[in-house]
């Protein structure tokens, strides 16, 4: 059940992976996640550069960016739901789709600091301490920095599996300011962002059952969060 | 009505011929608009003349009409930017009555060819600011409110002027089903020295040609110091009144929209910055943020309106 036993112990002993190793890993399905998942941005740059992303391209190029964050976040959240529902087991590839998750996040905050912002300081610096949708979405991106960081088998290592773990359960967090984000930004009580708001609170709600389990019970739920350390 | 240009129109652009033909081709576009209803959404546009107005905006590029026809904020259709340009056209602008009551002599159900009869139409070049912090210029053809309204004869008490958007949930898909954004019909309001401002106009075109649905066909108000929701379209009923009418917007939500609404970058939406905006069709990918002026830039004419209130409590 356990996924990382089934790997050979000598795997830790690698030596720190290179940038590009870093960025696409070295298994092979992985890494067609990787360029599968990046086609998204790629094509709504492309399509943006060609105008045809309609009247006004760079909110929708902002948007999608912003958007599939908040997809593959919410995939990472999915998988544990997922197997432990009785369905597949996709921890190998968490990783993967909760990097994606930063990179569209990174991308969507560059897209509105550079393109729609043009760098103004002052502006932008105004946007996060008045707006509180950019409060909460600037807040999300900063939990996801360190996550991100640290979603490496080098830094499980160095922090040890259960401070990692407990770490990377900012994610929590970060992925409902990212939904509530969403929600704060339209004009009207939109269908669209309740529907992703939804989504993640069934996701959260799911974590908070578990939580609140009985004692005996909740050791199993436990190793459910833990690192998967095959994820390298 | 001849209007004499100040010396930044060309005497090229002027086009004296439409205004002895405007009524004739406003009821010749009007039955094009019939003879129309089956083919797709462009055909519904039909030409329409009208003289170039001196109360133009002159100094700045038109918006692309393909960009002014698809990019639309018109929740009867949809809450998403593209759907009154796909929702639109099962709307039937055809016959199209107005009804004015209130504090009028002649409340009536005015056919809308008769009110568009009242004035000469010219062609308003307006820009147009967005609350959402995007803007467009466009070359509007309607008529002043003011010759409207006095068709109507409005009495001396008459302080507000409330208007009314159609309520059709059969030919406007965003008024039925479950999770409505808004509360119908849309309603709107002016002051009444606000509504005979001679920059505020009732809209039947644009780009030389009758207005598609999704810009608020037939009949539309055009308020151009004013962010673009307070412009309503798609016109059945305007009353005077005595007391400040209900808008929906306000309705909605009082803390973020008020009665007045004028463009003013130095009054912030609780939830984002109004000082700058985004010119639709311009530059792409990589427009960049041009500030916005204060009354959208008609403060020379407009802020006379406001002397002594406070803009910063009145927004």
């Amino acid at each position: 059940m356990r996924g990382w036993t089934s790997k050979p112990t000598t795997e830790m002993a690698r030596p720190p992976p290179t940038l590009a190793r870093h960025l696409l890993g070295s298994d092979p399905l992985r890494r067609a996640i990787y360029i599968v998942g990046l086609m998204p941005a790629v094509w709504t740059f492309y399509l943006g550069l060609m105008d045809q992303l309609g009247a006004d391209p760079q909110n929708v190029l902002e948007r999608t960016l912003g958007l599939w964050a908040l997809r593959f976040l919410i995939l990472t959240l999915a998988i544990t739901p997922l197997r432990r529902l009785g369905g597949p087991n996709w921890i190998r590839y968490r990783r993967t789709l909760g990097l994606l998750g930063f990179y569209y996040a990174a991308l969507h905050l560059t897209v509105y600091l550079v393109l729609d912002q043009g760098l103004d300081g002052a502006a932008i610096w105004a946007d996060i301490v008045k707006r509180p949708y950019i409060t909460v979405g600037m807040l999300a991106f900063t939990i996801l920095v360190p996550l991100a960081v640290t979603s490496n088998n080098a830094s499980i290592r160095r922090l040890g599996g259960t401070a990692w773990a407990q770490l990377h359960r900012l994610v929590y967090v970060a992925i409902a300011a990212a939904a509530l984000h969403f929600v704060m930004l339209a004009k009207v009580w939109a269908v669209e962002p309740l529907c992703y708001a939804a989504i993640v609170a069934a996701l959260l709600a799911y974590r908070l059952a578990v939580y609140l389990r009985p004692r005996h019970q909740k050791r199993r739920a436990t190793e459910a969060v833990a690192p998967a350390r095959s994820a390298r | 009505m001849l209007i004499k240009h100040s010396c930044d129109v060309a005497a090229a652009d002027i086009t004296p011929r439409g205004v002895y033909l405007r009524r004739r081709d406003f009821m010749a576009g009007a039955a094009g608009l019939a003879l129309a209803a089956v083919a797709p959404i462009h055909a519904h546009a039909a030409p329409l003349a009208a003289a170039k107005s001196p109360l133009s905006t002159t100094d700045e590029p038109l918006t692309p009409r393909k960009d002014i026809i698809s990019y639309n904020n018109f929740y009867e259709f949809g809450t998403d930017k593209d759907d009154p340009a796909k929702n639109a056209h099962t709307l039937t602008t055809k016959p199209w009555t107005v009804k004015i009551d209130g504090l009028v002599g002649k409340p009536a159900a005015y056919n809308l060819e008769d009110l568009v009869d009242t004035a000469a139409l010219e062609e308003r070049v307006y820009r147009m600011r967005c609350v959402e912090g995007w803007s467009m210029v466009i070359p509007w053809v309607g008529l002043p409110l003011a010759a409207i309204l006095k068709k109507a004869e409005p009495q001396g008490s008459a302080k507000y002027v409330a208007f009314e958007t159609l309520v059709r949930p059969a030919e406007m898909p965003g008024q039925k089903g479950f999770g409505q954004p808004l509360p119908w019909p849309y309603v709107e309001g002016l002051r009444m020295d606000e509504a005979m401002h001679p920059l505020t106009i009732m809209a039947v075109g644009l780009y030389g040609e009758t207005l598609l649905n999704q810009n608020g066909a037939p009949f539309r108000l055009v308020v151009p110091w004013k962010y673009g929701f307070k412009s309503i379209k798609s016109v059945v009923r305007i009353s005077l009144t005595e007391t400040q009418p209900p808008t929906t917007w306000s309705k909605s939500n009082p803390r973020e929209y008020g009665f007045y609404s004028n463009v003013n970058p130095a009054v912030d939406h609780p939830r984002w910055s109004q000082a700058t905006e985004r010119r639709i069709g311009e530059s792409g990918l990589f427009v960049k943020r041009r500030p916005t002026l204060p009354f959208n830039g008609y403060g020379d004419q407009v802020a006379g309106l406001y002397a002594g209130l406070d803009l910063k409590a009145n927004y």
